[in-house]
């Protein structure tokens, strides 16, 4: 076959249309490579014989059903979205291109964009890369297909349900949030919180705060009192008995719980059941710098021995409070969206694998050994060979996801908590948010519509038009 | 290349997945004979879970009683959108009972809800009082009856922690904040705000703000003919900016705060391993206490009064769940009737968690004591103000991303500026509003 496939079938077409002479029984010389392109168009009509009113009323009535739901479902709305956004709220007046500049100058608006514009840059690409990682990894391992199906598994479940899973996750609190439970246990390892964080002096006491410790002035032969409060009393350690006010003489002081359980008690005043606090680490200081140091013992008391009188600072060493981490506040105002975009990773990283996976098993075995022989190393056999092979099914896998990212709505709406939806917003939320969640506002909905239906029509064309060229 | 018309074939099944697994079940009950038999009918509201199976038995009886089909299906805290979306689609429920009547307002203005007639409006004028009519009319036409009703200034709190801490539940605000510093000494978080859900927050404003703003004030803020800059709302914001800006009155700091869900807050107060001693909301929380049923109700979880600021006298900041009628028809307005009778305000109320304000139902009805002391405030209170959030505008204080919602919740992380969140208050009621 010397001749161009596209001229073929303009001839054909017009054979059928002309009902002339048309080859009857699809095996003339020009006729037999159409048959095996199944794609090629008129290949069907080219068989049957002339009539061609029939044919035509015949594709009618096939294309018929197909034409009336797609104008009633995707033209009508269209076209109707675009009427309403030139409307006000209500539909009742025309405002030409009024929600369109409001769409652009409210703040929610413009940070629901700029969201949007995060998600498209960075999800589609991250997931590609994962399933393309993925792809080439689970290659080479044993039981490849239990991997692939565990990594595919979360596709299998719906947004809502991811939602509501990485919600739990993402919890605040490390006693429930998977992600800080985790976060938290490793930073403990390292700097674990000490016994008495929380503890704070008694209001009116003359303890003062200093680099996350607190200390007070005292000249030696005087009792430092130094009552604390804020601690449970299930955290004093087992072994504190009654706090009781040392002996004079020295630089001596006693710490102590300044509180009655059950109440009672009187501020600043060693009562007979306020336990001391045992192992707080006391320095004393003058001019600055550290001069002694001492701990408290079972009934709170500490004493430096061996000090030249005078006055000193006396202090509670700052590392017996540390705090607790408390892990990281994940769907916070600043960490919201890139947790939601992990969460849309997970569940779509399978989808781009499965994909890739089924390119490189299409990519000729021969190239890869070539360059093997050839001596490259796998990274370059990857970097040189694998991906430019695969790259036509990475596009698909990146516009289908920009797509599907673009319209991203039920994972923002779970996952994102009612004091950061405000800061994780994205297009298709703000569209449902100005319709039905409050203002009634159709006009500025159908606006926000537009917009995302102007965004996606990029990528669909782009698809489409791959797609077309694929088919000749 | 084939695999990108598969992959474009496989993306696409999979979108459709994803969308496509939404839906619930609804429960629906089936009638037997009676004068309504063979129709049905749709009730729409925001309740699920336990308040949904007490409803349940409610529309069960009207279902015995009279024949009829009901079907019930929640909306949730979206109610209001999704009554919208089925207006716009042309198949409203044929009964809602939607607890914003700020909602109402503009449903009865757009002519989507109709005025109540004959049996029902005969059952509203023998079962509630002046008051609650009149909350349920729009323009001078009843439209409306408040099946179900909160008392939402009260505080409750663990027992067990007050008697740690040695405090006795306080009277006045100066009490109030003492007790929350005793706590707070005594090494108990005093109390969880869970300006995770904004409702929460307006409601701390609204108490604060009926007692130190006066009814008057209320009732004016609430239609916006006093500005949101008024030195009263300031002062309201002062007062609990200075309560929630103590990083150890509340539960997790202010960061912590506005994480922190409502239906979880009362699990770290009365749940397994409570971490605060006190929660504000409504009589509903002792619902919710008990089928965490860690502490007892009356026993181990009490309430106490919303303080009283400057010497204000008892006010109680109601709110509640109103029957409306979308369709003109004989079945809607006869649930209507039933449900302003004592007779289904006795079914739900014997099951716990519920308030109602019919003046025929025998105190009786509710099963503990601590019920008849929430219902008792709600029906002998001398000032008697509705939920001022869900007076205004649906964009202003009625949903999620609601004005005010956020402006508090902003507020709660942030409360060194009063003066500056009035200003955006108003900015945003000035838009809300509309033409107001």
């Amino acid at each position: 076959m010397t001749r161009a496939s596209e001229p073929v079938g303009e001839v054909v077409t017009a054979v059928a249309v002309h009902g002339s002479q048309a080859p009857v029984d699809g095996q003339t010389p020009t006729a037999a490579p159409r048959a095996d392109r199944p794609g090629a168009p008129g290949a069907r009509s080219a068989r049957r014989e002339g009539q061609p009113w029939k044919d035509k009323l015949t594709s009618v009535w096939f294309l018929a059903p197909a034409v009336i739901v797609l104008l009633t479902l995707v033209a009508y709305p269209i076209v109707y979205t675009v009427w309403l956004s030139l409307h006000s709220s209500d539909g009742a007046s025309f405002v030409g291109i009024d929600n369109y500049v409001r769409m652009f100058t409210a703040p929610e608006t413009r940070h629901a964009i700029v969201n949007n514009i995060v998600w498209v840059v960075v999800a589609p690409s991250l997931v590609t890369a994962m399933g393309l990682v993925f792809a080439v990894l689970i290659e080479r391992v044993r039981l490849a297909s239990v991997f692939k199906a565990v990594v595919f598994m979360p596709m299998a479940i719906s947004f809502l349900a991811a939602g509501v899973t990485f919600r739990m996750v993402y919890d605040e609190s490390p006693d429930r949030g998977l992600l800080n439970a985790a976060v938290v246990t490793v930073h403990d390892a390292f700097s674990p919180p000490s016994q008495y964080f929380g503890a704070r002096p008694r209001d009116g006491a003359p303890l003062t705060e200093a680099a996350g410790g607190f200390e007070t002035t005292a000249t030696t032969g005087t009792t430092v009192l130094m009552p604390l409060v804020g601690l449970p009393q299930d955290r004093v350690p087992a072994d504190a008995v009654p706090a009781a006010a040392p002996p004079g003489g020295g630089l001596a002081g006693v710490v102590w719980l300044d509180f009655t359980p059950g109440g009672g008690g009187t501020a600043g005043v060693i009562d007979p059941v306020e336990r001391g606090l045992p192992a707080i680490t006391v320095q004393a200081l003058r001019d600055g710098a550290v001069v002694a140091t001492t701990q408290t013992g079972p009934d709170g008391r500490f004493a430096f021995a061996g000090l030249a009188d005078g006055g000193y600072t006396v202090r509670l060493s700052p590392d017996n409070f540390t705090a607790p981490f408390n892990g990281v506040t994940w769907l916070g105002p600043s960490l919201v969206t890139p947790s939601i975009i992990l969460a849309y990773i997970w569940i779509w990283a399978g989808f781009a694998m499965v994909l890739i996976t089924a390119g490189l098993s299409a990519i000729p075995r021969d190239a890869l050994e070539a360059a093997r022989v050839d001596g490259a190393s796998e990274w370059q056999v990857f970097r040189r060979v694998t991906v430019p092979l695969v790259r036509p099914v990475l596009v698909v896998v990146l516009v289908t996801l920009t797509i599907n990212v673009l319209k991203i709505f039920d994972l923002v709406m779970v996952l994102a908590p009612e004091s950061s939806q405000d800061d994780a917003n994205v297009i298709a939320l703000q569209m449902y948010r100005v319709s039905f969640g409050g203002g009634l506002d159709f006009g500025l909905g159908s606006a926000l519509g537009v917009l995302l239906f102007l965004l996606v029509l990029p990528a669909m064309l782009f698809n489409i038009r791959r797609m077309r060229r694929e088919q000749r | 290349m084939r695999i990108s018309l598969r992959a474009a074939a496989l993306a696409s099944v999979a979108v459709l997945a994803a969308a496509g697994c939404s839906g619930t079940a609804d429960p629906t009950t089936t009638g037997g004979a009676g004068p309504l038999a063979g129709q049905s009918l749709e009730v729409a509201g925001t309740w699920s879970g336990t308040e949904q199976e007490s409803f349940q038995q409610v529309l069960d009886a009207f279902a015995t009683k009279t024949g009829a089909t009901v079907k019930y299906t929640s909306g949730g805290d979206d109610l209001a959108a999704l009554i919208n979306s089925r207006l716009a689609g042309g198949s409203p429920p044929d009964v809602a009972l939607i607890p914003q009547p700020g909602v109402v307002n503009e449903f009865a203005r757009k002519g989507a809800i109709k005025e109540l007639t004959g049996e029902a409006a005969t059952a509203v004028a023998a079962n509630f009082s002046p008051a609650w009519q009149q909350l349920g009319s729009v323009d001078g036409k009843l439209y409306g009856v408040y099946f179900k009703v909160a008392n939402k200034s009260v505080v409750w709190y663990r027992t067990d922690k007050f008697a740690e801490a040695g405090v006795q539940p306080p009277a006045t605000w100066e009490d109030f904040v003492k007790v929350t510093k005793t706590l707070a000494d005594a090494g108990i978080s005093p109390m969880a705000v869970p300006g995770g859900d904004g409702w929460t927050l307006t409601d701390w404003f609204e108490n604060v703000y009926l007692r130190v703003g006066g009814s008057e004030n209320y009732d004016k803020l609430s239609r916006h003919e006093i500005a949101w800059t008024d030195p009263t709302v300031v002062q309201t914001l002062q007062l609990l900016g200075q309560y929630w800006g103590d990083a150890k009155a509340v539960q997790g700091g202010a960061k912590g705060a506005v994480q922190l869900k409502f239906t979880q807050s009362i699990a770290d107060v009365f749940g397994e391993k409570p971490q605060s001693a006190m929660l504000f909301e409504g009589d509903f929380v002792a619902a919710e206490i008990n089928k965490l049923g860690k502490v007892k109700v009356g026993e181990g979880a009490k309430f106490f009064d919303w303080p009283a600021v400057n010497g204000s006298k008892p006010a109680v900041v109601t709110a509640g769940d109103q029957a409306v009628a979308f369709k003109d028809s004989p079945a809607a307005q006869q649930l209507i009737a039933f449900l302003a009778s004592p007779e289904a305000a006795k079914i739900m109320a014997a099951k716990g968690g519920f308030l109602s304000a019919n003046k025929n139902l025998d105190t009786k009805a509710y099963p503990d004591p601590t019920t008849v002391a929430l219902a008792e405030s709600v029906v002998k209170a001398d000032l008697l103000r509705f939920d001022l959030s869900d007076l205004t505008p649906q964009t202003f204080g009625g949903g999620t991303g609601a004005s005010m919602w956020r402006l508090l919740q902003d507020f709660l992380t942030n409360p060194a500026d009063p003066a500056g969140t009035a200003a955006k208050l108003e900015a945003a009621a000035k838009k809300d509003f509309g033409g107001k």
